[in-house]
């Protein structure tokens, strides 16, 4: 397990080193067309190939994974604090609370939120600058992404009430806020962690729906969510293996984000 | 003799008595949420850009008369209030309205596709439970470090394919449906069931009673099991609306009559009467799945340690 | 022991199924969306046109090849009174597919449907002109006239979208007079047409038509769907293809792909010009600058667009008229040429300068604008990041937006908040007349400034004397002088900026005996009565 943490380590650290210096490390800027090699296989000019309109994609993928590395574990963790704090409250105040958060949390995940997202993309100006959509597309997801752990955690919050531990620190004195962050929040912690992790993928993916309704990274800037989208075309996965390359560092990346985070967990 | 048959009766009569408001209760809570889930609903898609507009009017054949009539035909709906009394009167009648995209009673098209639905999203449901308890038991009984990295590893590769790309892989492999929507749904269900295991598991009598040599199925059955059981079927009504909102891509790629690919038309076609419809009925269904949980969770309760 | 006279018939009957004499198969190919209606005068899409098509008897009917006008129903007729009446003979001894006979009352009956105040349809909307009133004279069982209140250029080619409803029958518009009527319906999934056996028509060696017994249509949106389908022989057709699928479908059969040339469709890009719209003024003054729609049109890469995009299955537009488009295409015109240094200079004279790589006007502002088109089409969005770059080297800064479908509308025709736009226009008829209300400056469709109370710009006001002119002579050869100069008219000033225009594409698979792709919609079955499948191929 060591050496897979470590690798895990190194293998986070190394994407996001690459992507960060995306700038120096990209053969050619993510826009422009090489319009001689449309859908090229790999070359030595082209190390991953091109794509429809003849653009690299190597560094595609290097400045996609900058835009996606970066905001979507922001959102994640927005939507898993979101969650810790509605749904853990509500479970541990138990009555009124509960019943009304619990509420709130089925009408959130019952609502065709699509409508608000178009209706959000309409507020925004026409010309808004590609960093401030995209920010605002994965504010947007995090604050949408809570309700399903919520729940769980509510369930979570209200068996703890009668935990003997919680019991004692009530009878020392320990009230409110400050028993529910000691106390409870740390023991939900599991479903936190996989809150965060099954959050990231999801919403680098759902980011490249959303591109269908105006929001999102708008083109020519690549995101990982976008490159995904390009499988969907593909169909012979032996003839252009190499298309698959985003979708492999996507899976590198979750699981070693996942082996990182298991080290906080409980041991296994 | 009959003082005290009285006496317990009364008590079984207060019994009945606390149980009969408790379902009132809840049906009033989950009534009432319902019906503000549709107003917010009519309301979201009343304002979203593209409400007043219809796609035919791009056509230059039409007579002004005809582009002044696609423009009215919305007219009934612009009020949000009105238009909602007037369909929740309506829906106590048993009519749900006529939905704008497809031109018949919504009651038609809800009663011949929910069927495929409940295929296709049920069977996803249960196959992608079976999926991941299978996986999430194994890994927190065996506690073996390589055999929790292969199903992370699997469970994350799964997660990180767009769903629209494991409904093509279906079509292609001519594989049914509900595998896909169980594929959709399985990683989620593994991570939060395989965390909660675990996490019982480390409790400290647990680790007590493994040092006695008790053996590994019954601390599961016995200890296990009841301590994660309330957070496991939260997620249990959880997850009936996650295979919800995975039917829906799946349904429209794989080419299934089921209420999914009416719902995505409907968004398109901001066809207020037929998403009004759908998000009432879909909001019902997360409202009950939960409910029940939270029921089996408090019957279950008095068992736990 | 089996007779020798059995057998010889046995060995006959079987030869005769092998050559595939009888009537059998059944025609497998998809809807994109499920029907809306199955009423012919209401159809508006595509899935509800394909079964009017497969359903529909007309009088007259326009021969999708050779785009010329042939007797169906209708054995004669006859034009006359300056183009206000027409006059049928229609075929005797024809009967709907319940049995009820086909008169002249039929005929008469479906105008009263068609010029039905509350019917708003784009069918109905092209006979109603003047006030629309229509009289009918049933002359004899099988002789109509018709008269409407005001010429109608091109009346007996527009009968071709007109299908005959029975007046007295109880299957209301279920009997129909096509070579098919709908057998079964299973909403969401399929509509299965079978053989009409009163079909009309018959083939030259006096066998009845239609050949198929059944047609299926399956309901399937998605076309990565379709086409792996059609990979595995499950559906025989798929009518309308796209460039990307052309290429990957190529290891199928070689004689599986067909290319008909261009296309009648355009793909055009255009800059809001409606005075009152929520725009800076100084970008209303660039977009109404004919100079500048010009330079923006010769920076446009077009042939890379054709060969990087659709792989040369398309070709540099234009104009508005596909050279498909044989009679109406003004001829004399060219594609406009790639020439940025050209482009440049156009700028500069009409007060554009170069600064620090970018182009900034003569107040100083820098070039940039907004291009919106709808997501669910990809070619759309990579020509629009095509033409990101293109215009990029000039030095203009281009945001390209993808929004979903009706908020593009509303942007286009309500709030007009939007500046630049990429969409493309489908076009069902070849008469330029159906396009009246977009060259209009009054119409609702004049895309880049409708509804204009009086025409805001010359040449638009010419436009308009142009197709005034072209709607009310009678002379094909005026209306198309007329029409010529409207479209040189258009090449001039550039509303509209013409992309490319796309070849029909089609895959049919081997197994379909008879089929003759064309440009003209419906590009393959066109000629449904006519298609066979080999034996042994498709049977119920």
């Amino acid at each position: 397990m060591k050496i897979a943490r470590r690798f895990a380590w190194f293998l986070i650290a190394a994407t996001l080193l690459v992507c960060l210096n995306a700038g120096f490390l990209a053969p050619a800027h993510y826009a422009t067309q090489f319009r001689e090699a449309p859908n090229a296989p790999p070359s030595r000019a082209h190390w991953l190939g091109t794509d429809a309109l003849g653009r690299d994609l190597f560094s595609r993928t290097l400045y996609g994974t900058r835009v996606s590395l970066l905001l979507a574990p922001a959102a994640a963790l927005l939507s898993t604090l979101l969650a810790g704090l509605i749904g853990g409250a509500a479970g541990y105040l138990g009555g009124i609370w509960e019943r009304l958060a619990m509420a709130v949390t089925d009408l959130v995940l019952s609502l065709p939120w699509l409508f608000l997202l178009i209706t959000v993309r309409a507020l925004l100006p026409l010309d808004v600058s590609p960093m401030t959509s995209i920010a605002v597309t994965f504010l947007l997801l995090g604050c949408l992404g809570w309700a399903a752990s919520a729940r769980v955690l509510c369930a979570g919050a209200r068996s703890l009430r009668q935990a003997e531990f919680v019991l004692q620190a009530r009878v020392s004195g320990m009230h409110g806020f400050r028993l529910f962050a000691v106390h409870v929040l740390p023991n939900l912690k599991p479903v936190l962690y996989a809150q965060f992790w099954i959050s990231v993928p999801v919403f680098i993916l759902s980011e490249a729906n959303l591109g269908v309704l105006g929001l999102g990274v708008a083109e020519p800037m690549p995101s990982w969510g976008g490159l995904m989208r390009e499988l969907e075309t593909m169909w012979s996965p032996m003839a252009e293996a190499w298309k698959l390359a985003p979708l492999l560092l996507l899976v590198m990346v979750v699981g070693s984000l996942q082996l990182l985070i298991s080290r906080e967990e409980i041991p296994v | 003799m009959s003082s005290v048959s009285s006496v317990v009766n009364n008590e079984r009569f207060a019994g009945v008595n606390e149980m009969v408001r408790n379902v009132l209760r809840h049906a009033l809570m989950i009534a009432a949420t319902a019906l503000l889930g549709g107003l917010l609903t009519a309301t979201m898609v009343r304002f979203a850009p593209g409400f007043s507009v219809d796609e035919r009017q791009l056509d230059s054949r039409l007579s002004p008369e005809s582009m002044q009539a696609l423009r009215e035909a919305r007219a009934a709906e612009r009020n949000v209030v009105h238009f909602y009394a007037s369909y929740l009167y309506h829906a106590a009648h048993g009519d749900l309205g006529v939905s704008r995209t497809l031109n018949r009673p919504v009651r038609e098209l809800l009663a011949e596709r929910w069927p495929a639905t409940l295929r296709s999203a049920g069977l996803g449901l249960l196959l992608g439970w079976v999926m991941a308890l299978t996986l999430a038991v194994s890994a927190a009984m065996l506690r073996r470090g390589t055999f929790d990295v292969f199903a992370t590893l699997l469970a994350g590769a799964v997660l990180c394919i767009p769903s629209a790309v494991l409904a093509l892989l279906s079509v292609f492999a001519n594989g049914p449906a509900p595998l896909v929507v169980a594929l959709i749904v399985f990683p989620r269900l593994y991570r939060y069931c395989r965390n909660l295991l675990a996490q019982s598991y480390n409790r400290p009598h647990l680790i007590t009673a493994y040092a006695k040599g008790i053996g590994g199925p019954r601390i599961f059955c016995a200890h296990v099991l009841p301590l994660a059981g309330p957070q496991l079927l939260a997620l249990a009504g959880v997850s009936v609306s996650m295979a919800f909102g995975a039917a829906i891509p799946v349904e429209a790629i794989c080419g299934i009559p089921g209420i999914g690919q009416l719902a995505w038309q409907a968004a398109l076609g901001r066809d207020l009467p037929l998403l009004l419809t759908l998000t009432v009925l879909v909001t019902l269904v997360t409202l009950f799945a939960n409910l029940t949980s939270d029921v089996v969770a408090q019957v279950l309760a008095p068992r736990q340690g | 022991m089996i007779p020798r006279a059995v057998r010889w018939l046995m060995l006959l009957l079987w030869s005769c199924t092998a050559l595939g004499f009888a009537q059998s198969g059944e025609l497998r190919f998809s809807l994109h969306h499920e029907p809306k209606t199955f009423n012919p005068l209401q159809a508006e899409e595509d899935s509800s046109d394909t079964i009017v098509y497969l359903t529909a008897g007309v009088l007259t009917r326009v021969n999708r090849q050779s785009q010329a006008l042939e007797p169906a129903l209708a054995t004669s007729w006859k034009i006359t009174d300056a183009g206000r009446t027409i006059t049928f003979d229609l075929r005797p001894n024809v009967y709907f597919s319940d049995g009820t006979p086909f008169t002249a009352g039929d005929v008469a009956y479906t105008m009263r449907q068609l010029m039905d105040p509350a019917l708003y349809s784009p069918i109905a909307d092209q006979f109603r002109t003047g006030n629309g009133t229509v009289v009918t004279r049933e002359l004899s069982p099988h002789r109509i006239s018709i008269t409407f209140s005001a010429p109608l250029v091109g009346l007996d080619r527009l009968f071709d979208q007109v299908a005959i409803m029975s007046e007295h029958s109880p299957h209301k518009e279920m009997a129909v007079l096509g070579p098919f009527y709908v057998a079964d319906h299973k909403p969401g999934a399929y509509v299965l047409l079978q053989r009409n056996p009163n079909y009309w028509k018959k083939d030259a060696a006096g066998h009845q038509l239609p050949y198929l017994e059944y047609v299926r249509l399956d309901i399937q949106s998605n076309r990565d769907a379709e086409a792996l389908r059609l990979r595995r022989g499950e559906i025989h057709l798929i009518n309308e293809l796209d460039s990307e699928y052309y290429d990957r479908l190529a290891s199928m059969a070689p004689g599986t792909l067909h290319d008909a040339g261009p296309g009648f469709d355009t793909e055009q890009m255009w800059f809001n010009q409606v005075p009152a719209a929520p725009l800076p003024t100084y970008k209303l003054a660039w977009f109404r600058s004919t100079a500048f729609r010009r330079a923006i049109s010769e920076a446009i890469n077009r042939a890379d667009m054709c060969r990087v995009i659709y792989n040369q299955h398309a070709q540099p537009a234009i104009g508005p008229v596909s050279p498909a488009n044989h009679f109406w295409f003004n001829a004399a015109l060219q594609a406009h040429p790639y020439d940025p240094q050209s482009a440049l200079r156009r700028l500069q004279q009409d007060g554009f300068r170069q600064q620090g790589g970018k182009l900034v006007d003569r107040d100083g502002h820098a070039v940039e604008f907004s291009l919106l088109t709808n997501a669910e089409k990809k070619s759309r969005v990579q020509m629009a990041a095509m033409i990101q770059q293109d215009l990029d080297k000039i030095g203009i800064k281009i945001n390209l937006v993808t929004l979903d479908f009706p908020s593009l509308i509303e942007r286009i025709t309500q709030t007009f908040n939007y500046e630049a736009v990429l969409l493309g226009l489908v076009n069902v008829d070849l008469d330029p007349n159906a396009q009246m209300n977009v060259w209009l400056s009054s119409g609702e469709n004049h895309q880049w400034n409708p509804k204009q109370a009086a025409p805001a710009t010359p040449w638009e006001a010419e436009i308009d004397k142009l197709m005034r002119t072209q709607a009310s002579a009678l002379d094909p050869q005026k209306r198309k002088a007329a029409f010529d100069r409207v479209q040189q008219i258009v090449w001039d000033q550039e509303p509209f900026i013409y992309l490319v225009h796309k070849n029909a594409l089609s895959a049919i698979s081997e197994s379909v005996v008879g089929a003759q792709p064309v440009v003209f919609r419906p590009q393959t079955y066109w000629n449904i009565d006519t298609l066979r499948l080999k034996s042994g191929a498709g049977g119920h």
